[in-house]
């Protein structure tokens, strides 16, 4: 589309018709042969902002590079394998943070995701009509409170009451078991992998459960509506004929729910406990992810490998972020083409 | 005409398909008022304990030593103060951006990246985003300061801002731009008075949602702004907010630092979803 030169095209032919010559005064002409300076000055303007987005990303890796270069020429990517964190000893490896990361989210993801199908079937399917939007509104809540109040809402609310209904209870029946024993051992308190988990997934299923219902919406009515001519109940038809054409979509919500639980870091902070361990892999042990290391250590860090190491730990936190975004998004780009191809 | 077998066997399966289809329809019931329960949960204790420990000097004093009397008014103005000047910061070059994807270029390789970017900065991990201003904006000047804070929150502005206005604008007839043209109109016309101000309400729920937001965003302020007991104006020193001493309170073993990190914890909570119904009522009115 051309409009500015049509429109000249327009009035270049209304102005070789003789008749309204009155119309195209002196002034009317020199404004609008002014106009196209400000024309591209705006258009350069617009384009400079989507420049300074995508100049972002690159200056966000390339400096987070540079911070952390001290560490990475040092330990390579043995980094991610090393366990030792001493700040003393000036001995630095990721394994205990990254270890942390990734529990807490599978952790966050084995609850979410079902959790998250459910409230997407019952709010395409089941709901009545009136219902759908309050109960959509309030899913949606949860995504709008702020981490710091579920951080707090889990250290001093949440984390006792797990403590006393699912930590003792578990440790009383487990305890003299040898390895399911280890695995529920610590202090009664709620802290660590688990209650960071459990948080974590409240806080992912807006974000899976709105992807889920946005996809699972477009699928054609006239597949389901065969399905259910067909005789089918209601979950066959989601079981069979729903997930199947929305699958690409779903995994799409899934990562970026994972996205979202790998970077999130106050809520995880209050509830892990923030001690450097792999020594006990207890759900219920202190314990420290890469976003609660770096928002417990950073402001404290010496210059030096210190600092360059956590620098280093959220190299590694942006990439595996963005790969998984990057992943979620091409799904989710992919099933939209497909329903394009297919309307 | 059916045997009693083959009748008995498909009732059976149909029992047994019906059963399913309840038990699934049950555990969907369950998943949705598992949602629920926490939302709940999380609201009464944040007014029950919130409101237990808001007092008039919450508002009006200083964030007091361990033991001590006091209230959040410097973390409080701080917030204000850096959620105001990062919206004033972030939102035109968010505006701008939108502007370009919607109106200069829909498909081209260019668009297309800058968008994926965009995403991909929307739902970054905001700590990255304190790392990467620590390195830019404290590092080099070797102080915490109020400027950093404001960057880094306008950095969390800007995809949420490009994100809306983007959708917006592609959502206003091309009837409306092409009557504006036909007329003679030059595109930054066009734009600022045709597209944007039919897509205004949108473009401003954008920018409410991207202030709540930014108000509970703690991590990029912990090694930006970083925290300050006492009042400061200043925008080169560090300043205190709201998030980040909720953090350092309810983190203490003091007993009135915790009353006022719950206090805190009401305020916020108040003031995101109250921004998120906003919004949210500026859509539906359209």
């Amino acid at each position: 589309m051309q409009p500015v030169t049509s429109s000249a095209d327009m009035y270049g032919r209304i102005a070789a018709n003789p008749a309204p010559a009155p119309m195209s005064s002196p002034n009317t002409v020199k404004r609008t042969r002014s106009n196209p300076l400000i024309d591209r000055a705006f258009g350069v303007l617009a384009k400079f902002a989507a420049i300074v987005t995508l100049a972002l990303l690159i200056a966000i890796l390339g400096s987070l590079t540079i911070s952390a270069w001290p560490a990475i020429s040092k330990y390579g990517l043995g980094f991610l394998v090393r366990a030792d964190w001493d700040p003393v000893q000036e001995q630095f490896g990721g394994l205990a943070m990254i270890y942390g990361t990734l529990a807490t989210s599978v952790i966050a993801l084995l609850i979410a995701v079902p959790v998250s199908f459910g409230i997407a079937l019952f709010l395409t399917e089941l709901s009545p009509a009136w219902l759908k939007r309050p109960l959509g509104t309030a899913i949606e809540l949860l995504a709008a409170i702020p981490s710091i109040v579920y951080g707090m809402w889990g250290l001093l609310v949440f984390g006792p009451v797990l403590a006393t209904y699912v930590q003792q209870p578990l440790q009383a029946a487990l305890g003299s078991i040898p390895v399911l024993g280890g695995l529920v051992s610590g202090p009664p308190v709620g802290i660590g992998i688990l209650s960071a988990g459990i948080i974590l997934a409240i806080m992912i299923i807006p974000f899976i459960s709105a992807v889920m219902r946005d996809v699972f919406e477009v699928t054609p009515a006239m597949l389901k509506e065969s399905a259910y001519g067909l005789g089918s109940t209601t979950w066959e038809v989601v079981y069979k004929v729903v997930l199947p054409y929305t699958k690409t979509g779903v995994i799409g919500g899934i990562m970026l729910g994972l996205g979202r639980a790998i970077g999130e870091t106050m809520a995880v902070t209050f509830v892990i406990g923030n001690f450097n361990q792999l020594e006990t892999l207890s759900l219920f042990q202190s314990a420290n992810s890469i976003t609660s290391a770096l928002a417990n250590e950073f402001a404290e860090a010496g210059e030096g490998l210190h600092q360059a190491s956590l620098m280093y730990l959220g190299l590694v936190l942006f990439f595996i972020t963005f790969v998984i975004l990057s992943l979620s998004k091409l799904l989710l780009a992919r099933l939209r083409k497909a329903e394009g191809a297919k309307s | 005409m059916m045997s009693p077998e083959v009748r008995a066997a498909r009732s059976a399966k149909f029992a047994r398909r019906n059963a399913v289809n309840q038990l699934a329809t049950g555990l969907a019931l369950s998943a949705m008022a598992f949602g629920l329960i926490w939302l709940f949960w999380i609201l009464w204790e944040t007014i029950h304990l919130g409101v237990g420990g808001l007092t008039l000097s919450t508002l009006t004093e200083m964030t007091p030593g361990p033991n001590e009397d006091g209230g959040l008014l410097n973390a409080i103005y701080g917030s204000l103060m850096m959620v105001g000047l990062a919206t004033f910061v972030g939102t035109p070059v968010g505006v701008m951006a939108g502007i370009y994807l919607a109106e200069y270029d829909r498909k081209s390789w260019f668009a297309n990246v800058t968008r994926f970017v965009n995403d991909i900065l929307l739902s970054a991990p905001s700590i990255v985003i304190g790392l990467f201003v620590y390195s830019i904006a404290v590092h080099p000047f070797h102080t915490f300061s109020a400027v950093a804070g404001v960057l880094a929150l306008s950095l969390i502005v800007i995809p949420v801002v490009i994100r809306t206005t983007e959708n917006m604008l592609q959502l206003v007839p091309e009837g409306l731009r092409e009557a504006a043209y036909a007329l003679g109109t030059p595109k930054w016309k066009v734009i600022l008075s045709i597209t944007l101000k039919a897509a205004r309400t949108g473009v401003i729920t954008g920018i409410l949602l991207a202030v709540a937001r930014i108000s509970g965003e703690t991590a990029p302020l912990l090694f930006t702004a970083l925290s300050n007991q006492f009042w400061t104006s200043s925008l080169t020193q560090p300043m205190a907010s709201l998030p980040v001493t909720i953090f350092k309170f309810a983190m203490s073993p003091y007993e009135n630092w915790q009353k006022l990190a719950w206090a805190g914890v009401f305020l916020i909570t108040l003031a995101v979803l109250g921004l998120n119904i906003m919004a949210r009522v500026l859509t539906r009115a359209k």
